[in-house]
This record gives structure tokens, C-alpha cells and sequence, in this order.
């Protein structure tokens, strides 16, 4: 191998690959909100000299990006699958305005929910909300699919969804980064309110535009190049998308196998062909039976997998098993040792004190939610960002008076800017009668996914300063009755004094327990004594 | 000779698993092979179990070491030998920690090097890769003490 072809090689992962061919790309902007498995994308595009920034949530990230699509340029908008859910509201109305330069959406899902509340499908969101789904099946395809992305979304002016999954964004390829687009033309504005403008008149036909585009892609998909057919024995055709090419190309290697990289919409003919030259056709993919119920319902013959294989990842051994229609129950590995909080996480002392009091604790999402496993056990509920605090109150409305004045909200600092902000204006509008008291577990940093930066913590993405969101203020001015920040863990007895206040006095309250993450810590001081030289030799920032 | 290596390393988190992997992927991956490496980040830095497949070779397919392919099983911790055996092939290579002499350590940090230098007696891949892949992996600060840490155990 000559020295050129292996300084032309990387090894990344698929997060990695894509950042990487968003710079390459020209792409002006990437945002979105930290999520495993999506997180490293935004991060490494930071440090490729990309124009990288946290949302506060997913929809705020969407919104931005479409705004920066309207005005021609091309967008990286990066989530993990259920941070769709909260861009959802942004997504099915984009798609009827479009945009006018590129806007891809990357939705990381997390089959076998290696770090999720749920193992949700967003293939499904390409079908509703009616745009175009590419999925890739190692970083190569990464990269090569996020210049495809952004070509389909400057050609039919939609916004496009790239949706990998755990292993997809977490596997380290090689990859060989050789596609460049042409550069978009410089971002400007161009006034076309019957585009964008969304009341019912223009709405109406930018619904009609939308299914138009739809067929206008599914007409080009054959010609794409984003069908791949692989091997050439006929008795067994093996239809797969993603991750699950991979493994079939692993576990069937007899077999003739049909890589679907276009997944919405999909070229239902190519299939319709590839399926009838085989003998048998078995569809491989991972998580619902998408790819089976719109293949089926173009009348293509294909056989789902058993339905025990719906649950968790697929890997070789178990595409073996599918093909072979093994349902035989499959060993079950032995349990590693879950993960725990950290010795002297600040959170500890927060929730020793409420595991003492017996209290019902709505909690949230973040390294916290772990304070739900033995021997705390002191989280009741944990549903998705933000529903601490509203889940707590719905307790609070209805439960009789001796238990609503035990229910207690604990939420992160991340989380609650994500989320919570809402639920604290519901906490003052909709007062329970017993009051409510929200424990905001403030350890400086989005802990759980990676040590990201948030509005709280008043640095940017990469950590440089900016203004930062007051979350006492804010519930001071929403109007919550006491409003308290104490470090839990070196003034655990206030903390404690705090809460039992609180709590007996029936007030609405807001306990900010603030203390940094041990993970974090050594870098917020870092980055703190960076900006207090700063601010000593009065340069500006 | 097998066209693909399938290698494990498994142990909990903090024991520098997915940093020992990417040395070995990269080392790999220096020294021309196909290499495909995967692992689940997320819940793994606190202190559960972590685990981090590496396979290489002429072309890779699967990321994934499937259970009785593993050829080497590296483990970092002995109580997770057991929750990993699974993977190991028949005529596989167990090593763990008690394959490294605590003296030959200076830091406890450095185990998913001392075990990599192991395994590297056993793989056709040039040293210069391994210091090049340690190089490209490892903080200054930690660099010397682990190439020396290497190089000794490797040729030891």
C-alpha cells in the first residue's frame, strides 16, 4: 500500500464521518441539543473549525436551522431519536414550506436502548411528516450520504433526515473522504410568503407541492445510485437498510442482498424486481417492521422477521437466526454490572436526603435518573425531558393531601432549560393547592451525554464565554414563592432545612442544589480562571 | 490464517477501555488492515460494565464480534471475565489482568496498555504501529512512561 493511499484513509466513527463531510460540505451551521448516541457530531464539527452551537432544545435547534435554510445555506441539524419528538412540531410544517438551501436532519436511534427511555423507530417520522430518509451502513456511507442529503435537499428543497442508529454513529470505519460539493451560494433573502407563511390558503397548496416532490424523488430513486446490490446467488434475497447490511453481509454471505440507502421514499420497484428474482425474499431491519408494511403494501412478497427479533439491535449472529426462522429462545447473556453515580457525585447527597424522607419523587432525565437503581431507589417516575415537574403536579392535583404534600420534582440543570420552563410557568398558573417544590439538581454541565456546555452554564459549545441564564432569576420572575440555591453536598443540613420548609409551609419552590459534576470539574475551572485573566487584562472576548 | 481478527476488551467503566481499543484499531488501521471497531458510549463512564469489539483484517463486515468468534478477550477487571466469556472462540485467548505482574505496573491506568502489549506478541502488526497508535491516543503528560511500559512487556 503506497504511503499516499493510507494518509488518505481515516479511521472514524460515523458521528465523526459526518461532521466531517458537513465541513467538507461548506456546511454554515450545525446545532441541535446533546443525546446519546448523537452528541460527538456537533463537537467534532466544532473542532474542524465548523460553526457548531447548542440548542436549548431540539425544536429551538430546528427552528434556527430552517431559518438558516430559508436563507440558502446549508444546515446540520443533529438529535438522538426522541429529541424528534421535540422538534416534531418544527419538522411536519417544514416539510410544507421547504427551504432553499440544505437542511438535514440527523436523528441518532438507539435500538436496544443503550442510553434511552425507549427504542423508538423514526423511520416512521420520514412517513409522516413526508420527507426523505437516507440511512447509512458504516461512516463511509456517512460521509457520502451527507453530500447526498444536502443535493436532494437543495434539488427538491425539502429538508432531508439522515438516520443512523448506536452502532452506526459509535462504530469506528474506514473512510475515504472524497466527495465535495460544489459551494452553495452565499446566504440571502428572498421574500416568498405563499412559501413560507403556513396560514390555510398557502398551506393547502404546499401540501399538494410536497406529495408532488415525493413523486418527483421516487421517479429519480432508481437512478440514484442509492439502491446497491450485493452477491449474485438467487435462492435467497435479503432486502436491508443500515446497520442490518452489514451484518446480513456477515451472517448470508451466500446471499443476494439489496442496500437500501434511500429509505423514504422507497424504490419500490427495484425492490419489486430484486424480489422476484430471488427465491425467497427476507427483509432485515432492525427495530419496527417498516421496510415489511410498505413493501407489503405495494404488493411485493417479502418475509418479516420473527417478531422476537423487533426488540433490541440485531447483530450477525441474529440476522443468522432470522434468515434461518430460528425462534428458538435465544441465550441470554449474563447481566455486566450496571453503571451507578459516581462515589462523591454531588447528586448523592440530594437524593439521600429525599430517599430519608420517604418522599414520591418525580424525577427526570440525566445521570441523576440513575438514583432510581438500588440501594437509593429514591426516583418514582421518569418518562422524558422536562416531565419531572409536570408529572409531579399532575400527583399533586389529584392525590389526597397526606401524599400530594410528599411529591417532590427533581430535574437537571440541563434538563430543566431543555424543558422545564414550561412546567415551572404551569407550577405558578396551576398551583396545586399543597404548593410543589422543584429540587433543580444544577452540577454545571450536561452530564450524561458528554460534559456539554447548556444556557446555564454561560459558555458556548466550545466552551467560550457568553451571557448565562440566571435559573433563580427566572423562577424568581415567573413568580415561584421561594426561590433557594444551596451547594448540597458541603451544606447538605440547609439543603435539608430548605426542602423541610418547603415542603411543610405548602409553597411553591424552586431548590436550586448546585454543585459541579467531580467529571466536570477540573475543566470548569479551567475554563473559569481562562476567562477571569481575560477579564483581569480587560481584553475583550 | 483467518482473514479476520475479532478481538474484545471488556472491563468498567473509567478502566480506559474504549481508549485501549482505539489504540489498537488505530495500530491496525496504521498498519493497512480493514478495521471496523465498536462499542456503547453513553451510561459506560459510570462505572458500569463497558465493553469494545475490534475486528480486522482483509475486508470486515459486521462491527460486531458475534458470541465464540472472539480470538483474544481482553479484561481489564476479573469480575467480568465471566459476563464476557461468551464471546471467546474455542481455541480462543483469554488474557486479563492477572496476566500483567502488578510490578511491572507503575499506574493502574496504564493496564489497558500493559494488556494491549500482550496481545501485540500475538498479532502481525509492527511495533512502530502500536507507538504510533499510542502516540496519536495518549496525553503528553502519560506518553514515555506508556511506549516504555509497551515496548518492555512487548518484548519482555
Amino acid at each position: 500500500m503506497s504511503g499516499r493511499a493510507v494518509s488518505a484513509r481515516q479511521l472514524l466513527s460515523g458521528n465523526e464521518a459526518v461532521a466531517l463531510s458537513a465541513r467538507c460540505q461548506g456546511f454554515a451551521l450545525g446545532t441541535g441539543y446533546p443525546g446519546t448516541p448523537s452528541s460527538e457530531i456537533l463537537e467534532r464539527f466544532s473542532a474542524l473549525g465548523g460553526r457548531a452551537q447548542w440548542a436549548p432544545n431540539e425544536k429551538v435547534a430546528l427552528e434556527v436551522g430552517l431559518g438558516a435554510a430559508f436563507a440558502g445555506a446549508r444546515v446540520l441539524v443533529t438529535m438522538k431519536h426522541v429529541g424528534l419528538n421535540v422538534a416534531a412540531d418544527v419538522l411536519f410544517t417544514a416539510a410544507y414550506t421547504g427551504v432553499s438551501g440544505a437542511l438535514v436532519i440527523v436523528s441518532a436511534d438507539d435500538p436496544g436502548m443503550a442510553s434511552s427511555q425507549n427504542e423508538q423507530d423514526n423511520r416512521r417520522y420520514a412517513v409522516a411528516a413526508g420527507v426523505p430518509m437516507l440511512e447509512p451502513s458504516d461512516s463511509q456511507s456517512c460521509y457520502d450520504l451527507l453530500a447526498t442529503a444536502a443535493e436532494m435537499s437543495e434539488r427538491w428543497a425539502l429538508p432531508v433526515l439522515l438516520r443512523m442508529t448506536t452502532r452506526i454513529c459509535h462504530s469506528k470505519t474506514i473512510v475515504r473522504p472524497e466527495r465535495r460539493l460544489d459551494a452553495a451560494p452565499p446566504p440571502h433573502f428572498e421574500r416568498d410568503i405563499g412559501a413560507r407563511v403556513m396560514v390555510p390558503a398557502n398551506a393547502r397548496p404546499a401540501h399538494r407541492r410536497l406529495c408532488d416532490k415525493l413523486a418527483s424523488i421516487s421517479e429519480w430513486a432508481p437512478s440514484s445510485g442509492l439502491t446497491i446490490e450485493h452477491g449474485a446467488d438467487r435462492t435467497l434475497g435479503i432486502v436491508a437498510s443500515g446497520v442490518s447490511v452489514v451484518h446480513a453481509l456477515e451472517a448470508a454471505p451466500q446471499a443476494s442482498i439489496l442496500e437500501l440507502r434511500l429509505t423514504h421514499p422507497l424504490p419500490l420497484e427495484v425492490i419489486r424486481r430484486f424480489s422476484e428474482s430471488v427465491g425467497r425474499c427476507q427483509v432485515v431491519e432492525e427495530g419496527d417492521p417498516y421496510l415489511v408494511e410498505q413493501l407489503r403494501a405495494a404488493g411485493i412478497k417479502v418475509e418479516d422477521k420473527p417478531a422476537m427479533y423487533r426488540f433490541g439491535e440485531l447483530d450477525a449472529e441474529r440476522v443468522g437466526r432470522i434468515v434461518a426462522r430460528d425462534t428458538s429462545p435465544e441465550p441470554v447473556p449474563p447481566r455486566g454490572k450496571p453503571p451507578e453515580l459516581c462515589k462523591g457525585c454531588p447528586h448523592r447527597s440530594v437524593f439521600e436526603a429525599l430517599a430519608q424522607r420517604d418522599l414520591i419523587v418525580s424525577g427526570d432525565i440525566g445521570c441523576y435518573t440513575l438514583a432510581a437503581l438500588p440501594p437509593l431507589s429514591a426516583m418514582d417516575t421518569c418518562v422524558c425531558m422536562g416531565a419531572s415537574i409536570t408529572v409531579g403536579l399532575g400527583l399533586r392535583h389529584v392525590l389526597p393531601p397526606h401524599q400530594a404534600r410528599r411529591v417532590v420534582s427533581v430535574i437537571g440543570d440541563s434538563t430543566f432549560v431543555h424543558s422545564g420552563l414550561t412546567g415551572l410557568a404551569e407550577m405558578v398558573y396551576n398551583r396545586p393547592s399543597t404548593g410543589h417544590v422543584v429540587v433543580i439538581v444544577d452540577n454545571g454541565t450536561t452530564a450524561m451525554t458528554g460534559m456539554q456546555e447548556h444556557p446555564g452554564t454561560g459558555r458556548k459549545l466550545d466552551h467560550s464565554p457568553t451571557a448565562k441564564l440566571d435559573l433563580a432569576a427566572v423562577a424568581r420572575a415567573m413568580g415561584v414563592e421561594r426561590v433557594v440555591e444551596v451547594n448540597p453536598t458541603t451544606d447538605r443540613e440547609r439543603f435539608e432545612r430548605e426542602l423541610d420548609e418547603m415542603l411543610d409551609r405548602e409553597l411553591t419552590g424552586v431548590l436550586i442544589a448546585r454543585r459541579p459534576c467531580l467529571l466536570a470539574a477540573a475543566a470548569i475551572r479551567r475554563y473559569e480562571q481562562a476567562l477571569a485573566r481575560c477579564d483581569a487584562k480587560g481584553e475583550p472576548e | 490464517m483467518r482473514t479476520v481478527t475479532n478481538v474484545v476488551m471488556a472491563g468498567l467503566g473509567g478502566q480506559g477501555i474504549v481508549k485501549g481499543s482505539d489504540v489498537l484499531a488505530q495500530a491496525v488501521f496504521l498498519a493497512g488492515y480493514d478495521v471496523k471497531k465498536s462499542e456503547v458510549h453513553g451510561m459506560s463512564q459510570r462505572g458500569g460494565s463497558v465493553r469494545s469489539d475490534v475486528r480486522f483484517g482483509d475486508r470486515v463486515l459486521s462491527p460486531m464480534v458475534s458470541a465464540g468468534t472472539a480470538h483474544f478477550l481482553l479484561v481489564l477487571e476479573l469480575g467480568q471475565v465471566e459476563p464476557h466469556r461468551r464471546l471467546l472462540a474455542v481455541d480462543g485467548v483469554l488474557l486479563t489482568s492477572a496476566d500483567v505482574g502488578s510490578a511491572e505496573l507503575r499506574s493502574h491506568k496504564s493496564l489497558n496498555v500493559a494488556l494491549l502489549a500482550r496481545l501485540s506478541r500475538q498479532l502481525d502488526v509492527e511495533e512502530r504501529f502500536w507507538h504510533d497508535a499510542l502516540r496519536a491516543q495518549l496525553k503528553p503528560a502519560t506518553l514515555a512512561a506508556n511506549l516504555e511500559l509497551f515496548s518492555r512487556i512487548r518484548n519482555g
